[in-house]
């Protein structure tokens, strides 16, 4: 699955990110590596872009763009 | 001695602020990504020895993504730069240290500033930085910039370093470690041969492009370095990278205790209310509404009688009188008063609502709610062409349009850039404010408010059609991305808000004491003497008078083909401002305009109706932006074709927007 699909409050690990482009260097250099953690905070009033936790800082990307990048979601804890 | 530093790091590290500190000059500081967006230097105060400090733009990686990495990358690997400092967010530790190891393997001297260290100890972390210094090989000196914590021990040890090179880290995989001492040897590069042979393996031939390489030679490198790490369970452009980031990950579970049970961070708690799903766009347009009210509303309002008091009682009280204590002579005094005073005098009497403008803009900037309004509005921008990065320029295209210019260098596609470039002047700067006053105060005095703010909406909406339109026709290109880091908020302090409005302020005081002052008193002369240089009684046939009745015509359809408001709109194009000024001298009314802005009223009242008034201030709105922002447009645009396209637009858009008005007006029967 996609980073898209994680839904707000739900944690994931990547294992992917899509095509070699500019895109994937800046999503890499901005810490979203393999093996990283990510939270899903929120999703921006119209639904897009998305607002996420990673390596303690917030990011936001476009659905879009979350959608280059391939995940594992992790198991509620709650 | 002297010595050559350029500052690098993060956006929102702290940089600029560091650099104030280090310099004592007032550099502008943001929280939003993209502050800084030329390079500036300074020299470092206090201090024995001559240290010269480059501050450069914010930048995450040394790729280049975006025109700012592109600028810091080529003054950190050049000659002139002789030592790094590289600025670390202790709170943001590990994206920070990305950069710091980028920065390691350029291969020269470097201190590293671990700033926000107060941050870190509020939230209850512990940093072990003596750990971090002996891994990284370089001096890492605690700072808090904000407060000048540690700046001197930062200066120290810049002066003590004794110019060694760090340390290469051997924090990659065998296959690439084997790669770089090979590659080292094959590439033909002076200096960096590590970070050269590295990026090799990263992008392949281009990153050594500008070294002189036999093409052949490289492909055969290429496709080795590719055979070698065929088996890699990652491609090969992300390997470096990634590689860097586990070591990170690695020494910061060493170096870094993170408390526990910390609290939600208000950070945090400001930000579930500020951008959250239903509230964020009711806030958004409530705090764009309490920015205009406070400036143009009761706030400004205050503001303004006292500085009208100021300039009436004291100023321009002073100088008539001393004027006619000299006994000057009839045209001096003409010059003065008409000419100077009028002109100068009747852009100054709008200085409190632009400085409260200026002021709330600063508060946005400081506060780190822009990145989040970009967050917010993206989606919607994106409908017309821009993106959400476009947010940032046009919002500070409200105080002026040539920093907002500037700031479109964050977005990193050449297309959205130049869309948000050609619409960003339509967002009505603080010099066309004047413009709305008079006339509004001239034509409607019941509903003055309504009608100036119509006057941004409809910038607004022009920009908005604008984007629609010129991104199907005009700015055809790919399709852009949108990744942003939303920055913490931080309480604006008082002394950069101070420091932000009065550079701002200055720069318009400047402005009316060097420009307007100029183009009053040509103004003055030309409407006071005609083409045999005799001097006339009735303007109208003196030398502007001959000029402006010539153009008069073309812009009659629009309702305003009166010779004085022609050249009016001509002299603006030296400054909005001049538009304001011009009146007041051509209509003889300049000084008392200062003292009471509704001078203008009854001359207006004669030449322009309601209907035409309100077709002049659209005009004047949307046509072309001032002679600097035609400068920087040219500079940022780097394409003299697509500035020409941008003013020919402009100023189409607003020939056609007027023309529907006093036309459209016409047929409603409006006058």
């Amino acid at each position: 699955m996609t980073l898209k699909e994680i839904l707000p409050g739900q944690r994931c690990i990547i294992e992917g990110v899509g095509k070699k482009s500019t895109l994937r260097k800046r999503i890499i250099d901005m810490g979203l590596t393999m093996g990283t953690e990510v939270t899903v905070k929120k999703f921006a009033p119209m639904g897009d872009p998305i607002e996420i936790t990673v390596r303690g800082y917030e990011l936001t990307l476009r659905l879009q763009e979350a959608a280059e990048i391939f995940v594992r979601r992790l198991a509620d804890e709650h | 001695m002297s010595i050559k530093i350029a500052l690098v790091g993060n956006p929102n590290s702290g940089k600029t602020t560091l650099f104030n500190e280090l310099t004592g000059s007032n550099q502008y500081v943001g929280n939003w990504p993209g502050v800084t967006v030329e390079k500036k230097t300074g020299k470092v105060r206090n201090c024995p020895q001559d240290i010269q400090v480059t501050d450069l733009p914010g930048i995450y990686s040394l790729s280049t993504y975006s025109l700012e990495e592109v600028i810091a990358r080529e003054y950190i690997e050049s000659s002139e730069a002789e030592l790094i400092v590289n600025i670390v967010d202790a709170s943001n530790l590990e994206r920070n240290l990305f950069l710091s190891l980028q920065l390691l393997e350029v291969g020269k001297p470097m201190v590293i500033a671990l700033n926000m260290m107060d941050v870190l100890q509020r939230r209850g972390d512990h940093l072990d930085v003596a750990k971090l210094q002996k891994e990284l090989g370089v001096p890492v000196i605690s700072i808090v910039a904000a407060k000048g914590v540690g700046i001197d021990d930062l200066v120290k040890a810049i002066l003590n370093h004794d110019r060694s090179v760090p340390p290469f880290k051997e924090i990659y995989n065998p296959i690439v470690l084997k790669l770089v001492k090979h590659l080292e040897k094959e590439l033909k590069v002076e200096i960096s041969s590590k970070m050269h042979a590295l990026r090799f393996i990263d992008e392949g031939p281009s990153a050594i492009d500008g070294h002189k390489h036999e093409p052949i030679q490289m492909a055969v490198l290429n496709e080795e370095v590719d055979r070698q790490l065929k088996d890699y369970p990652l491609d090969r452009d992300m390997i470096i990278s990634d590689e860097k980031y586990q070591y990170i990950t690695a020494l910061t579970k060493k170096i870094l205790t993170k408390n526990v049970d910390a609290k939600v961070s208000l950070s945090q708690r400001i930000d579930e209310v500020v951008t959250h799903r239903y509230l964020a766009i009711p806030i958004f347009l409530l705090i764009m509404y309490a920015v205009f009210m406070t400036a143009f509303g009761p706030i400004g309002g205050t503001v303004k009688s006292a500085f009208e008091y100021l300039i009436n009682d004291i100023v321009i009280a002073n100088i008539a009188s001393f004027l006619i204590n000299v006994g000057v002579s009839e045209g001096l005094y003409s010059l003065i008063v008409d000419g100077m005073l009028g002109g100068v005098g009747s852009v100054l009497g709008f200085l409190p609502e632009i400085a409260v403008l200026f002021l709330m803009l600063s508060i946005l900037e400081d506060s780190g709610y822009m990145s989040r309004a970009a967050f917010i509005m993206d989606r919607m921008l994106r409908r017309f062409g821009l993106s959400g990065k476009s947010f940032i320029p046009m919002i500070l295209g409200f105080g002026c349009t040539v920093p907002a210019l500037m700031a479109t260098r964050t977005l990193e596609n050449e297309r959205d850039r130049r869309l948000t470039m050609m619409i960003t002047p339509f967002m009505s700067c603080g010099a066309r404010f004047p413009i709305y006053a008079v006339m509004a105060a001239a034509f409607f005095a019941q509903d003055q408010a309504l009608v100036v703010y119509s006057m941004y909406v409809l910038g607004i909406a022009v920009a908005m059609l604008s984007g629609m339109f010129l991104k199907r026709y005009v700015t055809k290109g790919r399709v852009s991305n949108f990744i942003m880091e939303l920055p913490e908020y931080r309480m604006p302090t008082l002394r950069n808000l101070f420091m932000h409005t009065w550079e701002r302020v200055k720069g318009f005081l400047i402005k009316a004491g060097t420009v307007l002052l100029f183009a009053s008193m040509v103004i003055w002369f030309m409407s006071a003497y005609d083409f045999s240089f005799r001097m006339v009684d009735d303007s109208s046939l003196s030398i502007i008078g001959s000029i402006g009745k010539t153009i008069a015509p073309i812009l009659s359809p629009l309702g305003f083909g009166e010779w004085r408001a022609s050249m009016a709109l001509i002299v603006g194009f030296v400054a909005k401002e001049a538009v304001v000024s011009t009146m007041g001298v051509l209509y003889g009314v300049g000084d008392v305009l200062v003292s009471n802005p509704g001078a203008l009223s009854g001359p207006l009242q004669t030449v322009f109706t309601p209907l035409s008034a309100y077709a002049f201030m659209a005009f004047a709105l949307l046509y072309t932006p001032c002679v600097a922002a035609v400068v920087t447009l040219r500079r940022e645009m780097a394409s003299l074709k697509w500035t020409l396209i941008a003013i020919g637009y402009q100023t189409a858009v607003a020939y056609v927007v007027a023309l529907l008005i006093y036309q459209g007006g016409l047929l409603m029967g409006l006058r």
